[in-house]
């Protein structure tokens, strides 16, 4: 499969203050237009790695980071980072779907309203188009000044990701996005993923290693803070090279 | 196999027993707050409710204050409260922010709120006699609204920071993770999430700041307050009168005081202070009602 590199992770380490999850000496190339996927059991700095990609852990207590993360070349772990264009640059699902006390209209619109996009016809299309993307239009398109909390769970969740789309990013991280959803919102996901590919590079920490293995494209398995193996995801669930990998993945521990 | 069942049964009944004393002993502690109120307001409002005329609230006060009304109290109270909130309300919920989102965990910050914890116990009379000393005196503002104001101000500053911050402390982190992780800076995030998240909290507090200033006497004693004025000020240079220390002067200072002059002046107080307390509780309610969170 080839594909160009998106996002470069080199010799990357990362030690909270508690001192409980961390990352060593991460070694990863995140493909793009790809459904790249981190999965492994809890507590092996998935999420983490993530958040470093765009420098989410800047809000956390973190003591130690080490190495570095090229997004198309571009260091975005040194200071001099412009954070918040790297935000608009790299999105992020949370597990927990978490919409911003206004209506739904206005939680698609927040981010580009953010960046100063204040003409009414271009935050219109944009919320057309990411709701359809996130496969939520038919769904809501007659109530678009609702409080977005109204919204079912599955919905909700949908809608972050539109909040997400309506910006146009170029990488999207989910963090275990269907953790808490029913299976149908769960394949709508899923689906959307792959529709989206084309526009856009997706990591994802999938919430189980069947998901993991449906939405594949390239997998890595993280074990304690490691990198254990890296792949295209067909090849790594059919028959994977370390042993620790065939044993998380056939359910023998985890 | 008969008898356990009859001694659980015991247990269960003595259980119970103290159960309704304690339930009993809870209830009467509850009364005893709820009584002590309902008295205060229930007396007044016997003894000086015959005093409250459309007079008593417009006029100036006259033969020696026992005739009359209390126009240039009423106004002076509401010019210091005024005055108060200009000089309070932005430090404090700027203060407030400071702490709650901005500020690490370190040796000022500490400080900080070492400072808010002494300010907030300093008796209202040595804020007074500060108040004199720093105002008055060494800024040279004289006896004016202006150094009553920026007493009570500091007076009421504690009360303002800790409600406004816990009030800011009670929005979802996640909003906040949220909005940066959509490419808001520290401040968008504040200004259009937290902040109308947290001003019900916010304004709660505020007003009940408020109303405490209104209510005191011992630090516009030195600062601001007039034994007796013929006419209402027309600066911030200006002293003016004020309906507690009103209430002082005409119950200890004025002999032959007519007693519903005296009550109807604190009903007047009162009910000035409970109606900011009653919009208090109005705005929370109100808010609480639409949160969803």
């Amino acid at each position: 499969m080839a594909s160009n590199v998106k996002i470069h992770i080199e010799n990357f380490g990362l030690r909270y203050s508690d001192g409980t999850e961390s990352l060593h000496g991460i070694t990863l190339d995140i493909y793009a237009h790809q459904v790249n996927v981190l999965f492994g059991p809890a507590g092996g700095g998935k999420s983490t790695l993530l958040r470093a990609i765009n420098r989410l852990n800047d809000l956390t207590d973190v003591v130690e980071q080490t190495g570095h993360i090229l997004l198309d070349g571009e260091d975005v772990t040194r200071p001099a980072c412009d954070v918040v264009r790297l935000r608009r640059r790299v999105g992020i699902v949370f597990a927990r779907p978490v919409v911003l006390p206004m209506s739904i209209y206005r939680n698609i619109t927040y981010g580009l309203e953010l960046a100063g996009v204040r003409d009414r016809v271009t935050l219109d299309a944009a919320v057309a188009r990411s709701l359809q993307q996130s496969a939520l239009w038919d769904e809501v398109h007659d109530r678009l000044g609702d409080p977005a909390h109204a919204l079912s769970g599955g919905q909700q969740q949908r809608l972050c990701l539109a909040r997400v789309l309506a910006l146009q990013p170029e990488v999207i991280l989910l963090d275990e996005p269907t953790s808490g959803l029913d299976p149908i919102s769960t394949a709508k996901i899923e689906a959307t993923l792959q529709e989206l590919k084309s526009s856009y590079t997706f990591v994802i920490v999938p919430h189980s290693v069947q998901q993991a293995a449906r939405v594949a494209d390239w997998a890595a398995f993280f074990l304690q803070g490691e990198l254990i193996e890296h792949g295209v995801g067909r090849d790594m669930f059919l028959k994977p090279r370390n042993s620790k990998t065939e044993e998380y993945i056939t359910g023998r521990f985890g | 196999m008969t008898t356990p069942p009859t001694r659980q049964r015991k247990i269960t009944l003595s259980r119970q027993n103290s159960q309704h004393i304690a339930f009993a002993l809870i209830t009467l502690a509850a009364l005893a707050v709820i009584i002590p109120i309902f008295f205060i307001v229930g007396y007044i409002v016997y003894e000086g409710a015959s005093a409250i005329s459309w007079e008593f609230l417009t006029e100036f006060p006259y033969n020696g204050m026992k005739s009359g009304g209390l126009l240039p109290a009423i106004v002076g109270t509401l010019w210091l409260t005024l005055g108060t909130a200009i000089i309070a309300v932005p430090i404090g919920i700027g203060a407030a922010i400071y702490l709650s989102e901005y500020a690490k965990d370190n040796a000022l910050t500490r400080a900080i709120r070492i400072a808010i914890i002494n300010l907030a116990g300093i008796p209202s009379v040595v804020f007074g006699l500060f108040g004199m000393g720093l105002f008055v005196i060494f800024l040279n503002f004289g006896t004016s609204i202006l150094a009553g104001s920026l007493t009570l101000g500091i007076m009421t500053l504690p009360v303002i920071i800790s409600t406004a911050e816990e009030a800011l402390r009670a929005v979802p982190q996640s909003f906040r993770l949220v909005s940066v992780s959509l490419g808001g800076t520290r401040w968008q995030t504040i200004r259009r999430v937290v902040l109308p998240q947290a001003l019900p909290g916010i304004i709660t507090g505020v007003i009940l700041g408020l109303e405490r200033a209104a209510g005191e006497t011992a630090p516009i004693l030195f600062t601001v307050a007039a034994f007796f004025l013929p006419r209402l000020p027309t600066s911030i240079f200006d002293q003016t009168m004020a309906l507690p220390y009103h209430l002082f002067v005409i119950s200890t200072q004025v002999p032959g005081m007519p007693i519903h002059i005296q009550y109807g002046t604190a009903l007047v107080l009162l009910v000035f202070v409970l109606s900011m307390n009653l919009l208090a509780t109005l705005i929370r309610r109100h808010y609480r009602q639409q949160r969803f969170w």
